[in-house]
């Protein structure tokens, strides 16, 4: 599904990663991991296709269409979704209402009809049932003054909605509190089949406890530098990340 | 000729027509001395620094129009807020349509100046409060205070509150090459009364309007007005809008601007609390392009203690757009726990677009909560990637974010037909339509 070959990219001319190689298979969970500063969030806002960042070598392929200038709603088009660390306040707009704009444009894009509005609704109670949200929450204004774990639910809420073939989540378990952790994990697990993708990024094992990964990668100073499954995370949490920092310099 | 010696010239004709052995005459007459003596104001001064009246003057206006000219409503339906009943003061041309307005007498009048200035019945409450507040050496003012003649005139007793909010509209019908208009609106709301008011001018065609208007607000103890502007007209309508609002003890005065179309709009508002415990609110949202300029000037005197006054001005400016926002906050001595709060944001969407904004603080009191902020940015990169992200077009991204962004002035919008309606006008000057009603 993903294909990133020897992918380098760069922000105002300095270097943030500096050769990624990673394929994710449908049906496969990949858990990124790594000190901060490692370019974890660079890499996840590559391959959403964030703008700033400038692509100087390699590739990030999906279903085998290099992804190249391709715009981020394009993309999104195509199947990914991006889980934001710090997702955007818009006042004036309700959840509902933006998830219905994002759902239109995603089919119009696909030469679709709208979502006709009682299976929209339909999918609306459906998708919030799983992430235990209160109607109510599904009216107000996006993101404004929610807290850190509604936030988060909320972004797992639209992926839902969206049903991407590949989702990513960037630093999703930040700011959550067990129970927060718990729902929206168990959200994602269900939101998993064999016909997507998932990769998590993350700064600790905690998340990944509860959405196991099939592997994990460790990324540092712009480049994986050791890959493994899930007992990797295990690893990483009793050791630190010193102990990969030693290794990758050795 | 230029336009002041025509407007000098014209105030013999304009005499001629009106009564002068009225009271308010002797107002008139000492009114266009001031004008006589000021003009028309120049970029020399401060207050008119960055909005030129120069190629305004050069145009040949019609003073009074030659011949009343008739609309039918369909016509003219879309310019009203026609979601809800309304009573309306509508005038063409500068002239009255009776055919197109809805006033009243039932227990509150909603009717004319002309009435107002003209009719003994009239006479105690406009003594008492016709050019009371407005300003009797702002030159514009004085000229509109020389002409005044026409307008709305609304008086809402104690206690009363109209069965429904009261629109007026001006429009011009292009039958003049080139139109000056000068309505002179007198509002009074007594002790504990309610008013809700929605103005617009509309130019109808694009010959050239400009419009030099006054209105007068009287607030009195607990009374609550709410004031809305809607200023969407054609490409060569200019507005030159004076307000002032006397406001007395624990009155809530709020007054919105939506400024979204027009040659050139200069608003002149201006807030003088006279008592304690008084709120007043100042909002506007501004969205121009091609070569539009807004200019917001306001003005808040706390005279007494415990007061407090709010402005949010939104500015979105593309194209060759200019914008000025001036926000003047006085706080005398005495005026102890005020609290003051002022907050101007804009966004260029264009590399010549311009704005100048400028918080003006004269504090002499020292327990007072004053702030004042004002911002001047480009959109937001990562709230567009965000929206992109979720599979929102770059244009509908932008739409969105621009829609948020002026959001909050609309919270304070306690017409819910008059936020629709300014929703819907938001959208549409943005250029796109979302996939769900704003």
């Amino acid at each position: 599904m993903l294909k990133i070959k020897d992918l380098h990219a760069s922000i105002d001319d300095k270097e943030i990663l500096k050769g990624i190689n990673l394929e994710v298979k449908a049906g496969e969970v990949h858990a990124i991991m790594g000190p901060n500063g490692s370019g974890k969030s660079t890499l996840s806002a590559v391959i959403a296709g964030k703008e700033e960042f400038e692509v100087t070598q390699g590739s990030v392929e999906l279903d085998g269409d290099d992804l190249d200038e391709v715009a981020p709603e394009e993309r999104a088009h195509k199947g990914v979704f991006l889980s934001f660390q710090y997702p955007v306040e818009i006042p004036g707009v309700s959840v509902t209402n933006f998830i219905k704009t994002a759902i239109n444009e995603s089919r119009k894009a696909r030469g679709l009809e709208e979502m006709p509005a009682n299976e929209m609704l339909k999918m609306i109670r459906e998708k919030s049932e799983l992430l235990d949200i209160d109607r109510k929450f599904l009216s107000r204004s996006l993101n404004e003054g929610f807290s850190g774990g509604e936030k988060k639910r909320n972004e797992i809420f639209q992926m839902a909605m969206l049903e991407p073939k590949l989702a990513i989540l960037d630093e999703t378990d930040s700011g959550l509190d067990i129970d927060a952790l718990r729902i929206v994990a168990n959200g994602v697990n269900k939101l998993k089949s064999k016909d997507n993708a998932v990769i998590v990024i993350t700064h600790y094992q905690r998340l990944l406890e509860y959405i196991v990964p099939d592997f994990v990668h460790v990324l540092h100073n712009g480049k994986i530098v050791k890959s493994g499954g899930k007992e990797l995370a295990l690893e990483l949490e009793e050791k630190g990340y010193d102990w990969i920092k030693n290794e990758a310099v050795v | 000729m230029d336009l002041k010696d025509k407007l000098i010239s014209s105030f013999m004709a304009f005499e001629s027509n009106v009564d002068i052995e009225h009271p308010v005459h002797d107002v008139r007459t000492e009114a266009m001395k001031n004008f006589e003596m000021k003009g028309f104001p120049s970029k020399k001064e401060e207050a008119w620094k960055y909005t030129s009246l120069k190629n305004l003057q050069k145009v040949d206006f019609s003073i009074f129009p030659k011949e009343e000219n008739a609309l039918e409503y369909k016509q003219v339906k879309k310019y009203f807020l026609h979601e809800v009943d309304t009573y309306k003061i509508v005038f063409i041309d500068g002239i009255y349509s009776s055919y197109l307005s809805e006033t009243t007498h039932d227990g509150v009048d909603i009717c004319l100046m002309s009435s107002a200035l003209t009719k003994p019945m009239y006479k105690p409450v406009v003594d008492v409060y016709f050019n009371k507040v407005a300003s009797k050496d702002e030159s514009l003012t004085t000229l509109n205070t020389a002409f005044s003649r026409e307008g709305a005139y609304i008086y809402i007793p104690k206690n009363k509150m109209p069965k429904k909010p009261v629109e007026i509209i001006h429009f011009a019908t292009g039958n003049e090459a080139s139109l000056m208009l000068q309505p002179r609106n007198l509002i009074i709301a007594e002790e504990n009364s309610e008013l809700q008011v929605i103005e617009r001018h509309q130019s109808l065609t694009s010959n050239e309007v400009l419009t030099n208007s006054v209105t007068e607000i009287f607030a009195a103890d607990s009374a609550i007005v709410d004031y809305y502007k809607i200023q969407n007209d054609s490409e060569n309508a200019s507005l030159i809008d004076n307000t002032y609002i006397d406001q007395k003890g624990k009155s809530n005065v709020s007054v919105h601007t939506f400024s979204f179309g027009g040659k050139l709009i200069r608003n002149n508002l201006n807030f003088y609390q006279n008592g304690e415990h008084i709120e007043s609110t100042m909002k506007g949202v501004t969205i121009l392009g091609n070569k539009q300029h807004v200019d917001h000037h306001t003005l808040v005197h706390h005279i007494e203690p415990n007061c407090e006054s709010h402005q949010d001005y939104k500015g979105i400016y593309g194209e060759n757009a200019t914008g000025v926002f001036n926000g003047k906050i006085i706080v005398d001595k005495i005026a102890q726990k005020t609290n003051a709060f002022q907050q101007n944001n804009n966004i260029l969407v264009s590399d010549k677009a311009t704005i100048n904004t400028k918080p003006q603080l004269e504090i002499f009191a020292d327990d007072v909560k004053c702030s004042h902020g004002c911002t001047i940015g480009q959109l937001d990169e990562d709230a567009l990637f965000y929206l992109q992200s979720r599979g929102i077009p770059q244009k509908e991204a932008r739409a969105l974010l621009m829609y948020a962004f002026a959001n909050n002035v609309l919270e304070s919008v306690r017409i819910p037909e008059v936020k629709a309606r300014i929703n819907k006008l938001i959208a549409k000057k943005l250029g796109v339509s979302l996939g769900f009603d704003l």
